[in-house]
């Protein structure tokens, strides 16, 4: 053929030495380096956005890992608590904590210039329910004098992070100018300091961002995640095992086929109106209860993974069936001995990868009633209960400032478990596929 | 407390009837194995799925129709002219009942003849506490006689279990399609009585969207009074997707080709599971970066550009579920075009072809079926994802096509008009079931439509 294009002089250049044919190779491996280099940017902006996405969840979320303490002197004054500690109201405490700010800032104890409740909004809502706690436990406080750290309030803890701008007119600020002055004088004398804030993990929601945590929504993910667990996967590998190994090849079988997977496609929405009419309105399931999100979770995520573990079935060498059944194995238990057991690993990978999904899953939940304040985590599996990503998703939508940065830093605890379950998923994967 | 002992009870049953069985075969077989059909431990296995299966089948059926069961019952014990209010008065009149069958704290006395039913309920609700234990251990014990009665040395023990583990299997296989005739079927239901409320014709052409407030004239001023035209719906759903599209289809398509083509086996093996990972981040994440970083940057942008920006743009929403998609997208294109078989590449190459013209000209038309069903099914996924416009697009339906403008979705709507106060006889809450119909057939179609085309226009090359 190259003879043959060579031979062959005609005026627009075959031949492979014209320089007409040289340009021409030129400008076709250009379109293909063209090519390369748009697949190569395309690549990298992707992976430009992975960043970005990462970077921006970080940057705006490592301070909701701490939380602004102040130190202060506090002095459990027996004329304001009285003498029995059972039955103190918590405004006695709140009383007791302006005190020991009003030490702090060198203010006399009667208040002549400044409101009082002015002060009271420097700190947290939730320091005089602590103080009342600890003189429950342990009575002798009474009379005391101990040095404490309490926490501030949000828009103190937002001003002393910098996230407050503080050189505007004081009709546009939060604090105001007396408080600012106050915030000032206590961070000149050291009193304020950053700390790790624990209860962003022991802590459930709240109306105060300096006071929400995640507890509850950690626990109701994770029993749903079990429902899930419990009844997806062993439903899920029967139905891969019946439809791999034993199913005769009919419409019904293909029927069936289609549907999974069709329902794997299904938008996660639709679930959720699935859930409020069959497992709510129907059945009866309550409300935002961790039995009907589990319930839709589990509808929801038999498909994915009934889909991976029919994959892992395939992979199973016929030999190994024809070695058992050889061996004078019934069919049940070729694929109960040896198929089974050899597809496990990657059975297991499929269901771990389907929890994940399950475990970041929010539109079904919040059809089924997810979307309310829920401030304890549940007791039984027929409790109100909230998940990680419901309250990602309340607190993205609050109006408080603080939680902004509570919201990213929920959404790093989630992909921290995301990453944990995958990172299983593969190690299992690697180590069991060498053996196989 | 009935439930667990209920449970516990069954299992105890069945496995002393395993080891009970399993003896006893092996005692008629006179001590050996030889004189039996099949090996005492099947004998075993098919006493213990007799006896737990109709045990648990029984329990979950009491678990599932107690509630509804005992209200149904409860609301029969009230006269007749209670219960012929509205359903909306029927409901808070139960939740009193319940009230006072609870004991706790109650709110006023209830009507004449109610207090019937609210003993009747108290009643119902502890006898149905502990009518668990019989109707569930009754069934087992019946199985557990039978299956008892059947061992013998030449009972087929192994094939009776075979045969039960495969319906079981049968069984779990169903579940899928009844999954979805569930969706069909309650979706369907909700939106007929939605349907019967407006009209078919007003939910499908009128061009306003606004439930809870009339707007036609004629129509009746009310809380359920509103006018419901999918349209701008529709349009604000086709505007999002239509930039996610275009955001996600050249990135991922190219992502796939570079990775799958070009990128060197070493660079590849880095390159793609890192890829992996934006797929495997949770919507709501998504959602929150396009409510909380991209969004006001994009308003910045514009307004600092001139631009008449909305509060909530329809731009910010799309982008990041064009993302979201890029991974999606470029998996199955990665599949698509890995499938398509080395010979053609040879045949191009032996014909002279570069490396760029090989996968234009005949890898990507190869492997064009795969490609299409991607974007098809990354459409379906566009169009039902609920998390990223619920926090980054808006609730006010708008006609327009300005992706700078504030826009709504179907998924926003649905989300929207289940989340807070419903009531199940109002077109506003039953109006969200009619938009579900629509989502779960256009998605449906879109999904099928996909692998049909696929199925369709690929090529067998073996």
């Amino acid at each position: 053929m190259t003879d043959a294009t060579a031979q062959g002089s005609a005026p627009g250049g075959r031949r492979i030495d014209s320089d007409a044919f040289r340009s021409r190779l030129a400008t076709r491996r250009r379109k293909g380096a063209i090519l390369k280099y748009s697949g190569l940017i395309a690549i990298c902006i992707a992976l430009a956005i992975l960043g970005t996405l990462l970077f921006s969840i970080v940057s705006q979320g490592w301070q909701g890992f701490l939380r602004t303490n102040v130190e202060l002197e506090i002095t459990y004054n027996e004329e304001i608590i009285g003498g029995d500690a059972e039955d103190i109201p918590s405004g006695a405490f709140q009383e007791i904590a302006r005190n020991g700010l009003q030490k702090a800032l060198g203010l006399p104890p009667e208040a002549e210039d400044y409101d009082p409740s002015d002060l009271n909004a420097l700190i947290s809502s939730g320091v005089r329910y602590d103080l009342q706690q600890a003189v429950r436990d342990e009575p002798e406080l009474i009379g005391r004098t101990a040095q404490l750290s309490v926490p501030v309030s949000s828009t103190m803890d937002m001003a002393y992070k910098g996230k407050l701008n503080l050189d505007v007119d004081e009709g546009r600020r939060q604090l105001s100018n007396q408080q600012l002055e106050w915030f000032n004088q206590l961070q000149d004398d050291g009193r304020l300091h950053s700390e790790f804030y624990w209860g962003l993990f022991s802590n459930s929601d709240s109306r105060s961002p300096e006071l929400a945590g995640l507890w509850a929504g950690i626990v109701g993910s994770f029993v749903m995640i079990g429902i899930v667990a419990a009844f997806a996967f062993p439903i899920a590998v029967a139905a891969a095992v019946y439809l791999e190994e034993f199913a005769p090849k009919n419409r019904w079988t293909e029927l069936v086929e289609v549907n999974i997977n069709n329902l794997a496609a299904v938008p996660s929405i639709i679930f959720g109106l699935l859930g409020l009419a069959v497992f709510l309105n129907t059945l009866g399931f309550p409300r935002s209860s961790p039995l009907a999100g589990g319930a839709v979770l589990v509808l929801m995520t038999l498909p994915i993974i009934i889909i991976a573990a029919r994959s892992a079935l395939r992979s199973v060498p016929p030999s190994y069936r024809d070695g058992a059944l050889m061996l004078g194995a019934s069919r049940n238990q070729a694929v109960m001995k040896t198929v089974l057991p050899t597809a496990l690993p990657g059975m297991l990978t499929g269901t771990i990868i389907g929890l994940a999904q399950a475990l970041g899953e929010t539109a079904p939940l919040l059809l089924i009633g997810m979307q309310a304040f829920v401030a304890a985590p549940p007791e039984g599996i027929n409790d109100t209960a909230t998940a990680i990503p419901v309250q990602i998703y309340l607190w993205a939508n609050a109006p408080e400032r603080g939680f902004a940065e509570k919201t990213q830093a929920a959404i790093m605890v989630l992909l921290m478990f995301l990453l944990i379950m995958n990172a299983t998923a593969i190690i299992l994967r690697n180590r069991f596929q060498k053996r196989a | 407390m009935a439930l667990q002992l209920t449970t516990l009870a069954l299992f105890l049953i069945a496995i002393t009837g395993f080891v009970m069985t399993r003896r006893r075969a092996l005692a008629q077989g006179d001590g050996t194995r030889r004189n039996l059909h099949s090996q005492p431990k099947y004998h075993g296995y098919f006493v213990f799925l007799a006896t737990l299966l109709p045990g648990l089948v029984f329990l979950g059926i009491f678990l599932l129709f107690k509630t509804p069961v005992v209200n149904w019952l409860t609301m029969n014990q009230l006269p007749a002219e209670l219960r012929n209010q509205g359903s909306g008065a029927l409901s808070l009149l139960f939740s009193r009942i319940e009230q006072h069958a609870a004991g706790g704290q109650t709110f006023g006395e209830l009507p004449e003849g109610a207090q019937g039913a609210a003993d009747f309920l108290a009643m119902a609700r502890r006898a149905a506490t502990w009518a668990i234990i019989p109707f569930a251990l009754f069934p087992a014990a019946l199985g557990f006689w039978f299956a008892q009665s059947r061992v013998q040395p030449t009972f087929r023990a192994r094939n009776a279990t075979e045969k039960i583990v495969r319906g079981l299997m049968i069984v779990c296989a169903t579940l899928a399609v009844l999954t979805t005739f569930g969706i069909v079927m309650s979706v369907l239901f909700e939106a007929i009585r939605f349907f019967r409320m407006e009209p078919i014709s007003e939910f499908l052409f009128s061009l306003e969207w606004n439930p809870g407030t009339a707007i036609r004239e004629g129509q009746a001023a009310g809380a359920d009074q509103g006018s419901f035209g999918i349209a701008p719906l529709f349009l604000g759903t086709l505007l999002i997707a239509t930039i996610a599209m275009a955001t996600a289809v050249p990135l991922g398509l190219l992502s796939a080709i570079y990775l799958a083509e070009l990128a060197k086996p070493r660079v590849r093996k880095i390159l793609k599971p890192m890829l992996e990972v934006l797929a495997g981040i949770p919507t709501v994440v998504y959602g929150v970066f396009a409510a909380l970083t991209v969004s006001p940057f994009i308003i910045n942008l514009g307004t600092s550009m001139g631009f008449d920006v909305g509060a909530k743009v329809a731009l910010a929403a799309g982008i990041v579920m064009g993302f979201m998609l890029i991974p999606f997208i470029s998996s199955l294109s990665d599949d698509a075009i890995t499938a398509v078989p080395d010979k053609l590449r040879n045949g191009a190459y032996s014909m002279g072809a570069t490396h760029g013209e090989t996968i234009t000209r005949v890898v990507l038309p190869a492997a064009l079926p795969g490609l299409v069903g991607a974007v098809l099914l990354a459409v379906s996924r566009a169009i039902g994802e609920t998390m990223i416009v619920l926090l980054a697009a808006g609730l006010r339906a708008n006609l327009t096509f300005n992706p700078l403008d504030t826009t709504t979705t179907v998924t926003v709507q649905i989300a929207n008009l289940l989340t807070g106060d419903q009531r199940f006889d109002s077109a506003k809450t039953l109006s969200a079931f009619a938009l579900g119909l629509v989502l779960f057939l256009v998605t449906l179609a879109l999904n099928v439509g996909a692998l049909k085309f696929q199925q369709r226009y690929q090529e067998k090359y073996d």
